[in-house]
Parts: structure tokens; C-alpha cells; sequence
């Protein structure tokens, strides 16, 4: 079954969260990604512009991540939940940043990281599943087969490697209907000593007609074997497949991983190596923070700004850096009252974190009333669709109309000309 | 025909020996379609592999535990919750109702709960527990509402009535019983109010109801006005009519196509045979689009492993315990550690588990079994005899030919994409 209608019976039937999806991604190995930097005219150039998307899996709650301090109506709304004003690290007399994000604060003073307050979409869906799908194909109002970035990839005619998932699935995001971004995996990457690779190599042929599963299965030896070279010469990144063992786990998995720092290394070493990708799609998940809310959702703040930070310092370290931009969001933020577990419930809109070498640093948008809510939800000020337009035409330097439905919005000016 | 029954005997059960695909194809598709849904007698295979006695869970009693105390009792939960997903991939092995076995693992995946949140080994084995014996999805279903494992998992045991908690809730009509499009955030809302005031007695293994917490009000969902509690609510949703049609299409999901949808026929037939998942599975396997599902299928890796140990002969419990945890980390590298599922959504599907790590651990893991053996000469046409294959693609054929070591040469059938997609 081809990959379009794949995904239309997918999203028909309600199963289409990201982990099912991936009967349909193209394979292509690291090795193969790297080896095509060969194509890129010059290295030194930093290359073309580049956004990393970064996906929050669970609903972050956004209050809790950029906080309204100075609200009385915050601290009344969830008592045991709340920062206090001594706490949080201040952007202006209104808000301020979780404690756990000491470094956004210091991309903040740099005027390298801008928020986009309020970020949602019309009539929200609370079902994590569903309101990804909303996001990452950007089709608030009816379900599509195609992901903003796979119509890019449409659109553009791009090579193979221009969109890479390191999510552990890929994501609907990347799925277009003629082109699909490559799931490339970060695991176990090197060939067992015992075996001859010339066997294995003969083992990954396609061989005419074999069904379709099948010879995604052949690929992925084929790949396997191509990748062992190439790995022997790059430093191994990832962390251990238990490692989700030791995190505290106060969230029901909803989806992504918690190897964003090893995901984030792969970005590196591709952008190092100059590799002409020009969307990269990775992932920390655990959000889902129903009960006991504070410590789980602290760890997880941490994770994601210690790999932010060393992210964004490596590439000031390369040319290639310069041109990249980082965008972090969520499926949904939580409810505005906590309930009685400590926790919050799905709730609606969030801000949406931008930061990177290009970025014109600030708040963007409305912060929502916590006064005036929508049966006890903050009604979103700003449409999602806004912040992935501009990146499409900021960045990606695309007409975002070109791809996505109803796209009305003027550019928000978070990323200056480049 | 002998293809369909082969298909038949891979997809109900984790993969026939060759001397269960012999008898099978000798008793013919509608003989085996019952004999294997509908096994008579006991499981005289399962009694090689009873359910562990695990004792009481570690930290019950400790009310406020000591570093070292704390410490000890995270060590016996680490041991246990192997014990337990070792003892699981024993009896799936050793099973001779494989259908039995095969469902208890689809239920696993569709009230998906994991162990990295709920830690109780014990509460883990309880619902495990639950799940085989309930007599049909109506009686699992009310398990479920009120099983303390999964209630853990959706934070149930926190809720109380001043401010519910909607996890549950949420997914009781999303994921378990419904799907998506079926329901109101009213309905959520209300649900959670409906499933207020359950703690969880950790010593006892239970659930237990505290009037106090619960919100006794009237509630209304799905237009249906009362005093709603957790076992009316799962009533309500068990009677809803997108519920049997529902459950189909994740029967279907799961035993014929991650990739087309159930033809809506084939969903009504099925949905006719609720709340008995086994009948319902009957209609399925009778169906000839299920037999059309033939080759599309990527076994998932529990699959892919119990299938390939009936097939040697390899008993997890023989096998050298040092052996056995290196095979549970080569499945929790490959994505699927029993009692582990990734998401609340249950374990991915397709060519998620086709990647070339994947690919990679396959092999070491396939050796492995290998090594287990003493399998003298065989040739290419022996191992798909012993693995199930109906034929080798000139590809792989061609690889195993040029193979003189038996070992090697399993390990490869093991790794074959004709082998890991039914």
C-alpha cells in the first residue's frame, strides 16, 4: 500500500500518532545522509538555512514554562503547582521562565531566543493523538494526508536527506504525498564482528515484486551494512535503550523519546559535516503530566534546556550553525487549574519557543487571560499556522500560502532577513 | 491452501512449529480455524511455564522507607519485573493454545501499561492476571476500570472529587473502548468526575473504593443523565454501538492490516460476535480479505522472537539465565520489552521495526538462539522446512547457499525478510 493512502486510513481511523506511521518512511541510512554532503559546493559556506523542529510529546503545560508571575489569578488557579515571583527567571514584569531553563534565559539576554505566546488553534482537540496530527499536518479543521513539511518536499521537488526524522518514528510532519523525509535511527549501529558483510549486503537486495514490507525489510540491511563503515569513523552519540528506566515517570507515554541530547548530537554532526538537510525533526517525550506534576515536569524542562544549551553552543562552533534556527513546541498546553492530583489535565494553547543565530529575540503575540478562559482553557491569541508559515518563508524561504490551507497571516518577525 | 493456513497459524498464534503446520494443513483452514480459537482441554504445553508466585510487592508496608530500605526493595522490583517478562516469554513459548497466548498479548498492547510508571511488578502481574481470565471484553473491560495497575498509569488513584483527573477518562473513551470522534469533552469531563475516589492498596494487589473521594452528583454522558460510577460508566460506553465496531477495527489492526482499513462489512460481522473476542476472531480469520492480507504484515519483534524459540526448540526457561537478559535487552533495543509499551497507544505497527538498527539487533539476537542449539548439517530447504517458509526469494536463497555453518545459517533464515513479515 502506498504511503498516501496508508496515512489517509490512518488519520480516517484515529490511530495516527506518529508511532504508527512509519510503515511508510524511506529509508535511508546515516551513511548515506553524511556521504551526501559530499554534494554541498563548499562546506565553509554554512550552506542553506536550516530549522530544527523540536517536538514536546504529552502537551507541555506552558504555564508552568513561561509563567505569568505576576497574575494573581496564577497562583490561585493551582496553589500547590505554582511558582513563586522569587522563583522564576524574569523575562519582563509579567513573566518569566521555569527555574529549570536557566539557559533560554541566557539565549533571552542574547536576544537569540524569541516566545511566541498563546500559540493554538481554532475549536482545540484535547486527544494528544488528534492534536499532533493538527499540528503536523497544520489542518486544524479536517484531517489530510500530508504533513507542512512533506508539502514542502512536494513542492520543492527535494532530494531525499532535505527533511530527516531522528524521532525514534517518523513523523507525520515529513510525510508529503509524492516525497517522504528519512527516518534515520541512532541505535546500535555497528555491524556484529562474527558476521561477513558481503552476506548481509547480498541479504538487503530487493529482489522484482517482493512485497512491499519485505523489501523494506531487505532495505534495512542494505543500510545496516553502509552505515557500519561510515560509523567506525564518527563518535557514537547515543545513550542506552533502558535508559527510560531511571527517568522519573510521573507522565503516561504518550510518545518521542527521551534521547533528545543523543538526537540533537546526530543534528550536530550532520551540520558539521555540512549535509544539505534542510528540516530536522526531533523529539523528548513525557508531558503527560496528569499527577504530581512539578518534580516530573522540572526533569524534563532541565533535559530540554541542558540539550538546547549544548546545542546551540555547538553550533556556534560551526559555520553551518549560523544559519540554523530551533523551533520547540507542544500539542497542547494544560488546563489553567490544576486538579486534585497535583497535576493538570489536556488543555489548550502554549507558547512556542524559537531561538537560534537569526532570530530576533522578544515576545511575540498575547499572552491569554487567565480572567477571560474558554470553559476553563486559555483561548489561544496566535494560530500555529502563523509561527510554521513564517518559518516556511523566513527560513525555508517558501511561500507558506503555497502550503498550508488558509494560511492568511502576515510574517511574524521573529527571524531578521537574511 | 496450504499458504492460508500457514498465514492462519502465524497471525493467531506467534508461529507454528513444522509439526504443527503439518498437522494443521492435514486437518484443513476450518478445522484449524476452530481447533486453534476453540482448543478443547487444557493447555497441557502452559503447565511447563505456571504464572510466578511473586510474594507481596517490596515496598508494601514500608511507610516511610530509609535510603537502604528504598535501595533493596528497587532491587527486588528491578529482579522481579524480569522474572515476570522472562516467565511471559516462556509460557508464550511453551503454550499450546497459541490463540489464548496470542490474545493476552493483543490485550497487552491495547490497554497499554507500562512498567517504567507503575513499578509494582506485582500490580503488573495482576493485570496480566486479569486479562487472561476474563471471560469476555465486557468482563475485561470492567477489570480494567478498576485494575490498579492501569489506574496507576492514568494517575486514577489521585483522583478525587474537588478537581478529577481526566486521564483515565480520556482514554477509556479515546483509546480503550470508542475512538476518537465519538465523543464530547463534556463526556470526558464528566467521566472523571464518574471514576473519583479510588486509592490503590499496593499489599492487596487491588483497587479500593473511598466514598469520600467520589463525587456522588449526577453526571451525564453520552446524553445518558445519573449517578454515574466506574463500572456504570465502562456499562455505558460497553453499550454504546460505536463499541463492538471499534473493537473490530483494532482486532483488525492487529491480525490482518496495520496498512487498509477493515472493510465495513467484515466490521459488522465481526461487531455482531461482541463482547466474545474469540468469535469475533473466528468471522475474521473466515473472511477472504483476511487471507488477502497475506505478506503484509511485519511480525513485531515478541512475535518475531517466540515464534523463531517454538521453532528451535528453545525453551527460555532451559536457557542459561546470563542468555535470557541479554535476549530481554536484544527486545528492548528491537522497541518491544514486555510490559513496556512506548505509549498509552499501544506499540507501533509496519516499518517502525524495519529500521537498520533493528536490522542490526536482529542478528545478534538471532545468533543467539542459534548458539542454543546443536543443529548438525542442514540445508537452505531444512531451515524453511524447521522456520515455517513457504520459499526462499532467489536473493536469500542464494545468501544461504553460499553458508556452510548451520548456526550461521539459522541466524540468517531468523533475519530474512521472508521470515519477518507473515
Amino acid at each position: 500500500m502506498d504511503p498516501v493512502t496508508r496515512r489517509r486510513f490512518l488519520l480516517a481511523s484515529g490511530v495516527a500518532g506518529g508511532a504508527a506511521l512509519a510503515a511508510g518512511a524511506a529509508g535511508l541510512s546515516l551513511a548515506e545522509l553524511l556521504r551526501s554532503a559530499d554534494r554541498e559546493p563548499s562546506p565553509t559556506s554554512g550552506g542553506p538555512d536550516k530549522v530544527v523542529l523540536v517536538t514536546l510529546y504529552g502537551g507541555n503545560d506552558g504555564l508552568n514554562t513561561v509563567i505569568p508571575y505576576a497574575d494573581p489569578g496564577y497562583a490561585a488557579a493551582r496553589p500547590e503547582l505554582a511558582y513563586q515571583p522569587e522563583e522564576v527567571l524574569r523575562l519582563d514584569d509579567a513573566l518569566g521562565l521555569n527555574p529549570m531553563l536557566p539557559g533560554l534565559r541566557r539565549m533571552w539576554d542574547d536576544k537569540r531566543l524569541a516566545i511566541v505566546l498563546g500559540v493554538g488553534y481554532p475549536r482545540p482537540d484535547r486527544s494528544h493523538f488528534r492534536s499532533m496530527d493538527i499540528w503536523q499536518t497544520a489542518s486544524p479543521a479536517e484531517p489530510v494526508t500530508t504533513g507542512w513539511v512533506g508539502r514542502w518536499l512536494d513542492g520543492t521537488n527535494a532530494p531525499l536527506e532535505a527533511a530527516v526524522s531522528f524521532e525514534p518514528v517518523l513523523p507525520p510532519m515529513l510525510v508529503g504525498r509524492s516525497r517522504i523525509g528519512a527516518c534515520v535511527s541512532y541505535r546500535g549501529l555497528s555491524l556484529p564482528s562474527w558476521v561477513d558483510a558481503d552476506l548481509v549486503t547480498a541479504l538487503g537486495r530487493a529482489e522484482p515484486g517482493e512485497p512491499e514490507m519485505q523489501r523494506h525489510a531487505a532495505a534495512s540491511y542494505g543500510d545496516l551494512v553502509t552505515m557500519a563503515h561510515v560509523l567506525q569513523e564518527t563518535e557514537h552519540p547515543g545513550t542506552t535503550p533502558d535508559a527510560t528506566l531511571d527517568a522519573p515517570a510521573a507522565a503516561t507515554g504518550t510518545g518521542g523519546g527521551n534521547e533528545l541530547t543523543a538526537q540533537l548530537a546526530l543534528v550536530t554532526r550532520c551540520i558539521e559535516a555540512g549535509v544539505p538537510t534542510q528540516v530536522y525533526s526531533v523529539s523528548l517525550g513525557g508531558f503527560d503530566t496528569h499527577a504530581e506534576e512539578l518534580s516530573g515536569h522540572e526533569f524534563l524542562l532541565k533535559q530540554l534546556d541542558d540539550a538546547l544549551t549544548n546545542f546551540v553552543a555547538a553550533m556556534a562552533r560551526t559555520p553551518g550553525g549560523q544559519n540554523v534556527t530551533v523551533v520547540v513546541y507542544s500539542e497542547f498546553g494544560r488546563r489553567v487549574r490544576a486538579n486534585a492530583s497535583d497535576g493538570t489535565d489536556h488543555g489548550t494553547a502554549g507558547p512556542v519557543f524559537v531561538l537560534g543565530p537569526r532570530v530576533v529575540g522578544g515576545l511575540y503575540g498575547e499572552q491569554p487571560s487567565l480572567l477571560d478562559l474558554d470553559d476553563g482553557d486559555l483561548k489561544a491569541s496566535t494560530d500555529f499556522r502563523a509561527v510554521f508559515g513564517t518559518v516556511l518563508a523566513s527560513v525555508l524561504q517558501a511561500d507558506p500560502a503555497r502550503y498550508i490551507e488558509g494560511y492568511g497571516g502576515s510574517l511574524l518577525p521573529f527571524i531578521s532577513p537574511s | 491452501m496450504s499458504d492460508d493456513v500457514a498465514l492462519l497459524l502465524r497471525r493467531a498464534g506467534f508461529g507454528p512449529t513444522a509439526a504443527e503446520l503439518a498437522a494443521a494443513r492435514k486437518a484443513g483452514y476450518t478445522a484449524t480455524v476452530s481447533t486453534t480459537l476453540f482448543p478443547p482441554g487444557p493447555d497441557i504445553g502452559a503447565s511447563r511455564a505456571p504464572i510466578p508466585q511473586l510474594g507481596r510487592d517490596p515496598f508494601a508496608g514500608l511507610t516511610n522507607p530509609s535510603e537502604a530500605q528504598r535501595a533493596t526493595a528497587d532491587e527486588r522490583r528491578r529482579a522481579q519485573a524480569e522474572q515476570l517478562s522472562r516467565w511471559w516469554l516462556d509460557r508464550m513459548t511453551v503454550a499450546d493454545h497459541q490463540a489464548a497466548e496470542k490474545l493476552v498479548f493483543f490485550w497487552h498492547g491495547h490497554w497499554a501499561t507500562s512498567i517504567t510508571k507503575v513499578k509494582s511488578p506485582q500490580l503488573i502481574l495482576a493485570q496480566h492476571r486479569t486479562m487472561r481470565q476474563a471471560g469476555d471484553i465486557g468482563a475485561l473491560a470492567h477489570g480494567m476500570v478498576v485494575d490498579p495497575a492501569l489506574v496507576h498509569w492514568l494517575d486514577g488513584q489521585l483522583n478525587a472529587k474537588d478537581a478529577p483527573n481526566e486521564n483515565l477518562a480520556r482514554e477509556l473513551f479515546e483509546l480503550f473502548l470508542l475512538g476518537i470522534g465519538q465523543y464530547g469533552e463534556t463526556d470526558v469531563k464528566e467521566a472523571g468526575r464518574t471514576l473519583t475516589g479510588w486509592w490503590i492498596d499496593l499489599g492487596g494487589e487491588r483497587t479500593v473504593f473511598d466514598p469520600r473521594r467520589h463525587d456522588p452528583g449526577t453526571k451525564t454522558v453520552l446524553g445518558v443523565t445519573g449517578r454515574l460510577d466506574a463500572h456504570g460508566l465502562v456499562e455505558l460506553l460497553l453499550r454504546h454501538s460505536a463499541c463492538p465496531r471499534f473493537i473490530a477495527s483494532r482486532l483488525w489492526f492487529r491480525y490482518a492490516s496495520s496498512a487498509d482499513p477493515i472493510p465495513a462489512e467484515v466490521q459488522e460481522r465481526m461487531a455482531a460476535q461482541f463482547p466474545d473476542p474469540r468469535a469475533m476472531l473466528r468471522v475474521l480469520f473466515a473472511e477472504d480479505v483476511f487471507r488477502a492480507t497475506a505478506g503484509t504484515m511485519v511480525k513485531q519483534p515478541v512475535e518475531w522472537l517466540v515464534g523463531a524459540m517454538r521453532q528451535l526448540g528453545v525453551q527460555p526457561a532451559d536457557a542459561p539465565a546470563e542468555t535470557m537478559t541479554q535476549i530481554l535487552d536484544g527486545l528492548a533495543g528491537l522497541g518491544q520489552r514486555p510490559f513496556t509499551p512506548p505509549s498509552v497507544g499501544g506499540w507501533p505497527s509496519g516499518a517502525a521495526w524495519l529500521t537498520s538498527a533493528a536490522a542490526n539487533v536482529r542478528l545478534t539476537l538471532a545468533a543467539k538462539l542459534a548458539r542454543l542449539l546443536d543443529p548438525g548439517r542442514m540445508s537452505p530447504e531444512d531451515v524453511a522446512y524447521l522456520l515455517g517458509i513457504d520459499r526462499w526469494t532467489d536473493r536469500t536463497y542464494a545468501v544461504l547457499r553460499e553458508v556452510t555453518n548451520t548456526r550461521l545459517l539459522l541466524t540468517l533464515g531468523l533475519v530474512s525478510p521472508e521470515y519477518l513479515v507473515t
